[in-house]
């Protein structure tokens, strides 16, 4: 019982849970319900890209891409033509998977550094797309988006969509963490340490790659339409090579290979910037002092260099007991 | 410079201190300071803009401090640096209505960072001057909305009508791919046909480009083309203002008002003698008539701008002075803060003489500026002068 509670699966589950319940109690205005609601959003983005990077071990800088379409699919749909929002994101979220699975094979077959600018090229892409289809984008000014609606009933307000981003946070969670102890992530694992053993041991590797970009798309998609819908206004700010590199800092700042991880590297980055607000001109500088020391003192990435940490210790501790006992 | 901000934001968490004592003691409400709430481009792309926008709030706001206040109350400015992103800037703003407690914010470098704050601010009612140039900004009206720029349809106007006296009716545009360019030029065609003039050429480049020889040989081989006009922003114009040059192209260029700064006769060198664009009085301050009423205003904030910072004004930091003097003749004359009474207060503004021009605000016109408050200008001997 008790070593189900501590596995990641149950015990990490609910302890997020109940971060999540008990939140609200210390957050006192909209400002700070804000906050949560954007680090909602980031973390669902960060838990699929950290399939693709932490897990199966391929890098995307492209991802802002997706967010973006994500974004601008609902904003145009809901706003322009009047789609119901929930039809308006379903459609775009399908969209988006299909031009991943489309562009996913032949970039995937890349590696390491061609990869990188593969994935990079396409971010780049639709970011000149959307700032140059300003029919339909509203150019680099941006598009205002309708409210969320379900039949009747309108999400709006940061409490409600506290509420919302929370569950769905959880569910994104939840549907990573059993990807990963399925058999297909563990082929997602093996074919991340050498693709050459994975394939050897029968697995397709090609086809396991584009499974997990097109799921690391559609995570980000649906986070950006959900954020179009949230805050109203889309500008093409959200789309740039530079939101991209703030994805991937995210995983790797939280822990690579760690879905909590990923949760927190987009909660420690998106409220850092707040807090940081009282220094200034000197904002940059200590944001970067604080990258550079959690790199340096925790390579691994916050939470998996903190949980190991605690394992050794745990490990002296009763390595000492038994001699004690002995 | 950086050592009074470190001092000002030392101050700033020393007044919130205090500002928590006084909520306990009670009494001292009275004291309590206005609060101007700024968010501002002050790095990232837009930087240009933010930074003499912040700089002149900054200045300001001691200059009224240590001339005693408003209405016997300290300002106190809470600014944040929204880095020209939408997003950071409706967050800030957020932060700047629900935690800060703001009485009225003045900020908003680029359109985008406004457009994205606008449903905050109408829905919390609180009184908010934005910076950004488009028109969309203030058509349709919006309640509590204001906004200090000349707006680009403005800008077309002004140098359509000068096209005009000098009898031009065939045109070339050619312009880049940003959010100004874009809005200028559609601004432009919707006007070209007012004032009786043709676009024959219709050339853009894009954002990286060095070298616009191609798209000029183009316009220079239309035939019939009477003027040159490049709605641009940002490095841009000053290339195509030099190749112009090199290509010998002799036909009179206007420029807009995105590029009035120094930089620009810099960066284009003679290449940018008789060239025209529409500007701020603020840009040819000491060689406005003593008769004009903008004379003393923007003399004087030149002045003091450049004494004070060491380096060119520009019209972006006239934008924010505007902001600020607006919001706080509206709180003198509102005699307090109470947000419905400043904002019909900033909307009954009458005849205020600011360094953009003269604002006569209405219920139907929350900026205030007529055509009167732009300029032509030509570049002469490596700097502005007054077309007469």
């Amino acid at each position: 019982m008790l070593a189900r509670l501590a596995s990641p699966r149950t015990g990490g589950m609910l302890a997020l849970a109940a971060v999540i319940a008990l939140l609200p109690l210390v957050l006192s205005n909209k400002y700070f319900y804000d906050i949560a609601v954007l680090v909602g959003l980031n973390a669902i983005v960060c838990i699929g890209l950290n399939l693709l990077i932490g897990y199966a071990g391929q890098i995307s800088l492209g991802h802002a891409g997706f967010f973006g379409l994500g974004a601008y699919g609902s904003a145009i749909l809901a706003s322009r033509y009047g789609w119901p929002p929930l039809a308006a994101m379903l459609a775009t979220t399908f969209a988006v998977a299909a031009l991943a699975f489309v562009v996913g094979r032949p970039i995937l077959r890349l590696k390491g550094h061609y990869l990188a600018m593969a994935t990079l090229g396409l971010g780049v892409i639709i970011f000149m797309v959307i700032t140059t289809e300003d029919k339909f984008t509203g150019g680099p000014d941006g598009i205002a988006v309708v409210p969320f609606r379900i039949g009747g009933f309108v999400v709006q307000g940061e409490r409600i969509w506290y509420w919302v981003v929370g569950a769905l946070l959880l569910v994104a969670v939840w549907l990573a963490l059993n990807l990963i102890e399925s058999p297909a992530g563990r082929a997602l694992r093996a074919l991340h340490s050498s693709e050459i053993g994975a394939e050897v041991v029968g697995i397709n590797a090609a086809n396991h790659k584009v499974m997990v970009f097109v799921i690391s798309a559609v995570f980000a998609s649906v986070a950006g339409s959900l954020a179009a819908h949230y805050s109203g206004f889309v500008t093409p700010g959200k789309v740039t090579f530079l939101h991209s590199i703030e994805l991937v800092t995210m995983v790797v700042f939280g822990g690579m290979a760690s879905t909590f991880g990923a949760v927190v590297g987009a909660a420690v980055l998106t409220t850092l910037p707040q807090l940081l607000a009282v220094f200034e001109d000197y904002e940059m500088m200590v944001f970067g002092a604080v990258m550079m020391g959690t790199m340096i003192f925790l390579p691994r990435g916050v939470v998996p260099s903190l949980a190991r940490l605690l394992q050794t210790r745990r490990q002296r501790a009763s390595a000492d007991g038994e001699e004690e006992g002995a | 410079m950086k050592s009074t901000q470190v001092r000002n934001s030392l101050k700033r968490g020393l007044a919130a201190v205090a500002a928590t004592f006084a909520l306990f003691t009670g009494p001292a409400v009275a004291q309590e300071p206005i609060k101007i709430g700024a968010f501002l481009a002050v790095t990232g792309p837009a930087a240009s803009l933010g930074d003499p926008e912040q700089k002149t709030l900054e200045l300001y706001v001691g200059k009224i401090n240590a001339a005693g206040g408003v209405l016997g109350r300290k300002l106190q400015l809470i600014s944040y640096d929204a880095a020209g992103d939408a997003e950071k800037a409706r967050t800030f703003a957020k932060r700047l209505i629900e935690q800060d407690k703001v009485d009225v914010i003045v900020g908003g470098t680029s359109t985008g960072e406004t457009m994205a704050v606008i449903p905050l601010v109408e829905a919390a009612q609180i009184p908010f001057i934005s910076l950004a140039g488009a028109v969309v900004i203030v058509e349709p009206v919006k309640k509590w909305v204001f906004k200090t720029p000349h707006t680009d349809r403005m800008a077309c106007e002004k140098i359509f009508i000068d096209m005009q006296s000098r009898k031009f009716s065939k045109i070339a545009l050619i312009s880049g791919p940003g959010g100004f360019d874009k809005s200028m030029r559609a601004e432009c065609l919707k006007l070209n046909k007012k004032y009786g003039i043709d676009v024959i050429a219709d050339e853009t480049y894009g954002g990286g480009d060095t070298d616009m020889t191609a798209q000029l040989t183009k316009i220079k081989n239309t035939a019939g083309v009477q003027a040159v006009l490049n709605p641009g922003f940002g490095q841009g114009p000053a290339i195509v203002t030099k190749n112009y040059g090199q290509l010998g192209i002799t036909i009179p260029l206007y420029q807009s008002h995105g590029v009035a700064s120094k930089e620009f006769i810099k960066l284009a060198g003679a290449a940018a003698e008789g060239v025209r664009l529409p500007g701020a009085a603020l840009l040819v301050a000491d060689s406005l008539p003593a008769s004009d009423p903008q004379r003393s205003v923007a003399v004087a904030y030149k002045n003091e701008y450049e004494s004070h910072f060491k380096s060119d004004i520009s019209t972006f930091g006239g934008h924010a002075y505007d902001g600020l003097m607006i919001a706080v003749e509206a709180i003198k004359k509102a005699g307090g803060t109470d947000k419905a009474k400043v904002r019909d207060a900033i909307e009954s503004t009458r005849r205020f003489i600011g360094v953009d021009g003269t604002y006569t605000m209405s219920p139907t016109d929350h900026m205030g500026l007529d055509l009167s408050a732009f300029r032509m200008l030509e570049v002469k001997g490596g700097n502005w002068t007054l077309v007469k």
